[in-house]
């Protein structure tokens, strides 16, 4: 691959915001169709380097879209995401359409049903484009270990997108949509809207149902938006939030105005800065474009204030074994019998079984299934994965207790910014630490927001992490409004 | 619990996930797997002595506690349920009304 190919000149674009594309369409000025038709054309001249998109689903996308227009033409009130482009991370499903979830145990799969987050998309009058391209069953923080090939950062081509949601991230970056859905289980939203600068959301858990969410590990898998601005996330949070009968663990609370919550500016706010997140193997960039971020919330009215949380070194240990342990359980249902991938060697039923597993799933599924059943095999269930569960209450317990004194903790979402192409695919110990401050607030429950802040001098975003306690999306909004109108 | 894994430790776990894997792949995993357990060990340095374990982070706070935990069971309805043949259309073997599977019962 020739060096340089990408540059931010290139493929960094920003969309315009939701709120006027929506003004556009209800005023007539811009059409539905005509939108949509020209994300498809530069999804077309783009994603070829980018490798963004798995699959489009062009004529669902113009079906909607039309249907837009046409209560746009008649003057109908227009629902909240009237005719906005929007894409999907492919491990949600969508029905009668390619949902692989990076894996090559379920090509040519196409569900008979769609994940609720998506059904909620469309009730609102979004245009789906298509299915974003992500780490395999959402296991990576590279996007490497798609079996559809990984997707490229489009600020620099040569280097990682992050992930699992690389394909979510580097698309809304590209502006190949204007805003996407991702899923986070250890960081897997907030560690790429980082890597790539914009905006990404990590619900409180139960916020949003997983319903039709292809599972990872249950206890900590969430839905959440990326988008190019704050405010654009929270209006798609709003949207696909809310209790859900087809998830037992959806919450019951009611769904706040997260765009309208995010409006309120973040004055008077306390504001944590955990020492443990500043500490070593954080590089010296990423930390001074922290700082300048810290400094303008300060300036904006918050009183920023140390906060302990000494917990946090054992997260990705603790994260590891619950995560893989879950994962190993919930992968036990690709057996080449309902859907996905079946050997041609199933001569016999155990032959069956273990072929289709052993040719459909990629090497770091494999190993996570192997991690996660040695972890809850007899004689090591109390050691490790007990263990890792007493771990993940005091750690939980942590938060809750900072959140006592303040509204907010900030941190750096990534140590690193994104790292190149197959500079750590070597070893899968390196590769899980890419998730270290991100990997708590998933144990824990809470909520989060990455927002853009700063770039390194090789002009490289640099992400901040705003955690909040469960179900404060809106004070996670606000904070990261703040950030996002310093400018930094 | 820094035991090390043995090489038929991990042929008898990838046994049970269903897994075959090579030997190559097995001496791959073997190494990955140990560097990893080594630095799970960490969690050892933490007293968790009286701690109960967190399987679900809704224990934490009520107001994510689902509806069904807290007494309230949805209604009986009848409700439409996967259309069987949508279902059936993506399973890589079946009758047009079950699942077919190799021969499990030999006669």
């Amino acid at each position: 691959m020739a060096s340089a190919v990408g540059t931010p000149e290139t493929y960094v674009e920003k969309p315009e915001t939701l709120a006027a594309l929506r003004a556009g369409i209800a005023a007539g000025r811009t059409r539905a169709a005509d939108l949509a038709a020209g994300y498809y054309e530069r999804i077309e001249k783009i994603n070829p380097r980018l490798n963004v998109y798995l699959n489009l689903t062009k004529e669902r996308a113009l079906a909607q879209a039309e249907r837009i227009d046409a209560m746009a033409a008649k003057g109908d009130p227009l629902p909240p995401l009237a005719g906005i482009p929007l894409g999907v991370k492919d491990v949600l499903v969508t029905q009668g359409s390619p949902s692989t979830a990076g894996s090559r145990m379920l090509e040519g799969y196409h569900p008979p049903y769609d994940a609720t987050a998506v059904t909620k998309l469309e009730a609102a009058g979004a245009v789906i484009l298509g299915k974003l391209n992500c780490d395999e069953f959402a296991m990576g923080s590279s996007n490497e270990n798609s079996a559809y090939g990984p997707v490229r950062n489009p600020w620099d081509t040569e280097r990682v997108p992050g992930g699992s949601s690389g394909g979510s991230a580097a698309a809304v970056a590209a502006n190949l949509a204007v805003a996407t859905l991702g899923s986070d289980t250890g960081g897997s939203i907030r560690q790429p809207a980082g890597f790539c600068g914009v905006v990404g959301v990590l619900p409180t858990y139960g916020r949003v149902s997983r319903y039709g969410l292809i599972a990872f590990a249950s206890s900590l898998d969430r839905v959440g938006p990326l988008a190019a601005n704050v405010r654009d996330a929270a209006t798609l949070l709003a949207v696909i939030a809310g209790h859900d009968p087809c998830d037992a663990t959806s919450s019951p609370a009611p769904v706040e105005d997260y765009a309208a919550e995010s409006d309120k500016g973040a004055e008077g706010l306390r504001i944590g800065v955990p020492a443990e997140y500043f500490g070593e193997g954080l590089d010296a960039e990423v930390r001074a474009a922290i700082e300048k971020g810290i400094a303008a919330l300060e300036a904006a009215g918050c009183v920023v204030k140390p906060v302990s949380l000494p917990h946090t070194r054992y997260a990705v240990p603790a994260y590891y074994l619950i995560a893989t342990a879950e994962a190993s359980a919930n992968l036990a249902r690709f057996d080449g019998v309902r859907y996905g991938y079946r050997s041609p060697r199933s001569e016999t039923l155990a032959a069956m079984y273990s072929h289709s597993r052993d040719e459909g799933f990629g090497a770091e599924v494999k190993r996570r299934i192997l991690l996660g059943a040695y972890a809850l095999s007899a004689g090591y269930y109390d050691a490790y994965y007990l263990k890792a569960q007493k771990v993940r209450r005091l750690l939980a317990e942590e938060f809750l207790g900072a959140f006592a004194g303040v509204d907010a903790i900030v941190t750096p979402a990534s140590p690193i910014p994104a790292f190149k192409l197959g500079e750590k695919t070597g070893d899968p110990l390196a590769m899980y630490l890419a998730d270290i401050y991100t990997v708590t607030a998933s144990l824990a429950g809470i909520c989060g927001v990455t927002v853009p802040c700063g770039t390194t001098k090789a002009g490289l975003p640099v992400g901040m992490q705003v955690l909040a306690a469960h179900l404060k999306e809106g004070t996670a909004f606000r904070v990261a409004r703040a950030v996002e109108a310093a400018g930094i | 619990m820094s035991a090390k894994v043995s090489r038929e430790e991990v042929e008898r776990v990838a046994e049970l996930a269903h897994l075959e894997l090579t030997p190559e792949e097995t001496g791959r995993m073997l190494t990955d797997l140990n560097a990893i357990l080594d630095y799970v060990a960490e969690l050892n340095e933490l007293d968790t002595a009286g701690v109960e374990p967190l399987a679900q982070v809704s224990e934490l706070q009520s107001e994510l506690r689902p509806a069904a935990e807290a007494g309230v069971l949805r209604a009986d309805n009848v409700r439409a349920s996967l259309d069987r043949t949508a279902v059936l259309s993506q399973a890589p073997e079946t009758n047009l009304v079950f699942f077919k599977v190799p021969k499990v019962i030999e006669r």
